[in-house]
């Protein structure tokens, strides 16, 4: 009885988010068949309940920079609900790196709201930052450093205690398989086991949300597949992933969850599957792409 | 308290890791105490104690050339050279010869020169003399008329176009002071002669005025001071100051690389990772001054330069050395925060730290520099730096003495971190 309380409580807690804000629809949960409820003709799964609880809502939110006349987010709205794979594409000046940079408290926006599990950036910026996981499109890694000494430092600064730090940093270089690197100077790693290294300093404080932008951008396939079973864990786990790239067919498949952006507003936003059967004659998440952004070059100086 | 020292520990490594920057940080200070201190010691010795070649043209052939030639020749610091490949120097070969740079200087003394100081000498002598009328001969003398104009005729002295201002001005205060010394003993010559006196009453032997030169310091143990006591501190302050271009370059490096990026999405304050930048570079200023101080010391003796010895003061230079590294490293930080690449922010801090330094007295004391850049020098951070090294080193200073230079240096790593802080606020804010 208990159950069946829950699971209406959170169903009604669905709709009403479904239908408060710029949310995807809900869907008939046909996928992970484990701990499922029936509830007034929807199949609602653990995971997929606990998805239905926004960990990031952003509302008319914009940013223009100082000297120059165009928006690069213009009244943009979203909401990431935790435990997604939540996909940001958009072609190049659509205003991706703007958001992520907002979204991780790196620059503040001109107008609009935005929470973090319920906290207000502009109140609860440094707490916020304690949760989230950053791995930029850049090595962002200390040439000179080890991989350890980078690795522990990046970790030093989330405050994780020594003995812990020293654990997850060994277990972290054993799992994407460089341990007989780990005191080696970064550069004189080959471009995946940087990648790799990247991803591992932006997990290492295991965050509730992840950014990643390009995360396997000029990688060895080797190296790409090591990266995105790590992906697949961490989501396993319950991290919360806004993922952005170029790579189209990888988002197709990696995501659960897509949005495409351009001219700092969101253009469309679902599942894969869904984006692309909204789109009559498309296959892929390609020509969803091409027919809502156009084809076009899109130069911004 | 942690992220601060885990801070300060990577910047430490991020250092001992890069060559080039250490080299700049400590091998190419002291490499550049050495040198200054040895070129200016050089040129020192130079004009005072070195022998310095003066070609000699005598056209003249009387009295005066010879009085000059001896006076030179009398010189300690002056070899006479009036001969090449054995035959006498003239004017056009003296002039090639300095313009071409085998020497630095060379006098021309005209023909007939003797001859007509001789003639106004006893002219003059005569008519002074005339003047008491103590003979016949003098009667006759009253009436030599007071204003006889001679033709004027000039010693000239070439200069190497190569020669700086201060050489030349030093140059020609000695010869200048030399011929009023020869015109002064042919005048008196010809009084001793005119007046007929049997025996010489010896006036030229001795100096009637003397002066002894004292330093103005506090208290009765001070140091002497020497040229290394004035070079080294301007040359500790010109090396810690050169921080500002490692510093500059690690910040650039930072947001090139994409490592800011972490650290500003970090749950910690930019503060602490400033804060630990500021620790490690600070550590670096002070075993900069401490090694520079060191060479100061211990090498100078060995390559033939007084020895620098900061005796019982030296707690303070370290005080004045801590205070003005901050300065440099607020600087250092200002620059690499504003600076987008490398290319801006290594020849802007470098060049920027010359121009401090002119300003501030490294090179030229401010003393003698026009009013304008007496006061525009007065905004110097490294004029507030040397004005309280040379409080305590050569004035004996106490702290007391020296809290309005620090100040002033601690105001300007407050502001200059502030900016800093308050730039890169803006450019994300914006």
């Amino acid at each position: 009885m208990s159950k069946l309380s829950a699971a209406i409580l959170f169903v009604i807690k669905a709709h009403i988010a479904a239908h408060s804000g710029a949310m995807g629809k809900i869907s008939n949960a046909d996928n992970g068949q484990k701990d499922k409820l029936k509830c007034s003709g929807y199949f609602v799964s653990v995971p997929y309940l606990r998805a239905m609880e926004q960990i990031i809502r952003v509302h008319g939110l914009s940013k223009r920079y100082a000297g120059s006349d165009r928006y690069a987010l213009n009244g943009l709205s979203l909401a990431v609900r935790k435990g997604e794979i939540f996909g940001l594409l958009g072609p190049n000046g659509a205003g991706k790196t703007t958001l992520i940079s907002t979204l991780c408290g790196m620059i503040q926006p001109t107008a609009g709201e935005l929470t973090f599990d319920g906290l207000d950036y502009r109140k609860h910026r440094q707490r916020i930052k304690r949760h989230i996981g950053v791995v930029p499109q850049e090595y962002a890694l200390y040439p000179t450093l080890s991989a350890e000494e980078n690795l522990n430092y990046f970790g030093s600064l989330y405050g994780i205690p020594r003995k812990e730090l020293k654990r997850r940093v060994a277990d972290g270089i054993r799992r994407v398989g460089l341990d007989d690197f780990a005191k080696r100077p970064i550069k004189t790693f080959s471009g995946g086991m940087q990648r790799r290294i990247n991803l591992l300093a932006g997990i290492l404080h295991n965050p509730t949300v992840l950014f990643l932008d390009e995360p396997t951008v000029g990688v060895d396939v080797q190296s790409k597949e090591v990266i995105m079973t790590l992906l697949h864990e961490l989501h396993q786990q319950g991290t919360t992933i806004i993922y952005s790239s170029h790579h189209l067919n990888e988002a197709q498949h990696f995501c659960t969850r897509i949005a495409i952006i351009d001219e700092g507003r969101i253009v469309t936003e679902g599942e894969p599957g869904q984006l692309i059967a909204s789109v009559a004659g498309a296959t892929t998440l390609e020509n969803v792409f091409i027919h809502l952004t156009g084809s076009h070059l899109r130069d911004y100086a | 308290m942690r992220k601060l020292g885990v801070s300060a520990y990577k910047e430490a490594l991020l250092l001992l890791r890069d060559w080039g920057g250490l080299a700049i940080l400590f091998f190419m200070p002291s490499v550049l105490i050495i040198t200054i201190t040895l070129i200016q010691e050089s040129t020192f010795k130079a004009v005072g104690e070195s022998l310095l070649p003066v070609v000699l043209v005598d056209e003249d052939g009387g009295e005066i050339g010879e009085l000059v030639a001896q006076n030179l020749a009398q010189a300690d610091n002056v070899q006479l050279v009036t001969e090449e490949r054995g035959r006498p120097i003239t004017d056009a070969q003296a002039r090639g010869l300095v313009s071409d740079g085998k020497y630095q200087i060379a006098l021309v003394i005209p023909a007939g020169l003797s001859a007509e100081l001789n003639d106004k000498v006893n002219h003059n002598v005569e008519r002074i003399l005339g003047e008491f009328a103590l003979t016949d001969a003098d009667s006759a003398a009253q009436r030599l008329p007071r204003n006889r104009s001679w033709e004027a005729k000039e010693i000239t002295i070439y200069f190497d176009p190569a020669a700086g201002q201060a050489f030349r001005s030093g140059v020609k205060n000695n010869i200048e002071r030399m011929l009023s010394k020869v015109e002064v003993q042919k005048i008196y010559a010809v009084f001793i002669d005119q007046m007929a006196l049997e025996e010489d009453p010896g006036l030229l032997g001795d100096d009637i005025i003397n002066f002894r030169e004292t330093i103005a310091q506090k208290g009765e143990d001070g140091i002497i001071p020497n040229a290394v006591q004035h070079n080294v501190p301007a040359w500790i302050l010109f090396g810690i100051f050169f921080i500002v271009v490692p510093l500059g370059i690690n910040l650039v490096k930072e947001k090139n690389l994409g490592t800011y990026i972490r650290l500003r999405t970090s749950p910690v304050p930019y503060a602490v990772i400033l804060g630990g930048k500021i620790i490690t570079y600070t550590v670096i200023c002070l075993i900069q001054f401490m090694l520079m101080l060191l060479i100061a010391k211990y090498v100078f003796p060995l390559i033939g330069l007084i020895e620098f010895d900061p005796g019982s003061q030296l707690p303070l230079m370290v005080l004045i050395a801590f205070v003005a590294g901050l300065a440099a490293i607020g600087l250092g930080i200002l620059i690499g925060t504003i600076a987008e690449t490398q290319e801006q922010s290594a020849p802007f801090g470098a060049i920027f730290v010359i121009i401090l330094a002119a300003l501030g007295g490294v090179w030229v004391p401010t003393f003698i520099m026009p009013a304008v850049m007496q006061q525009v020098s007065a905004f110097s951070p490294m004029n507030w730096g040397i004005s309280a090294f040379y409080d305590v080193i050569l004035r004996n200073g106490t702290a007391a003495d020296i809290a309005q230079p620090l100040g002033y240096l601690l105001a300007f790593f407050i502001a200059t971190l502030s900016a800093a802080i308050i730039y890169d606020k803006r450019k994300r804010t914006n």
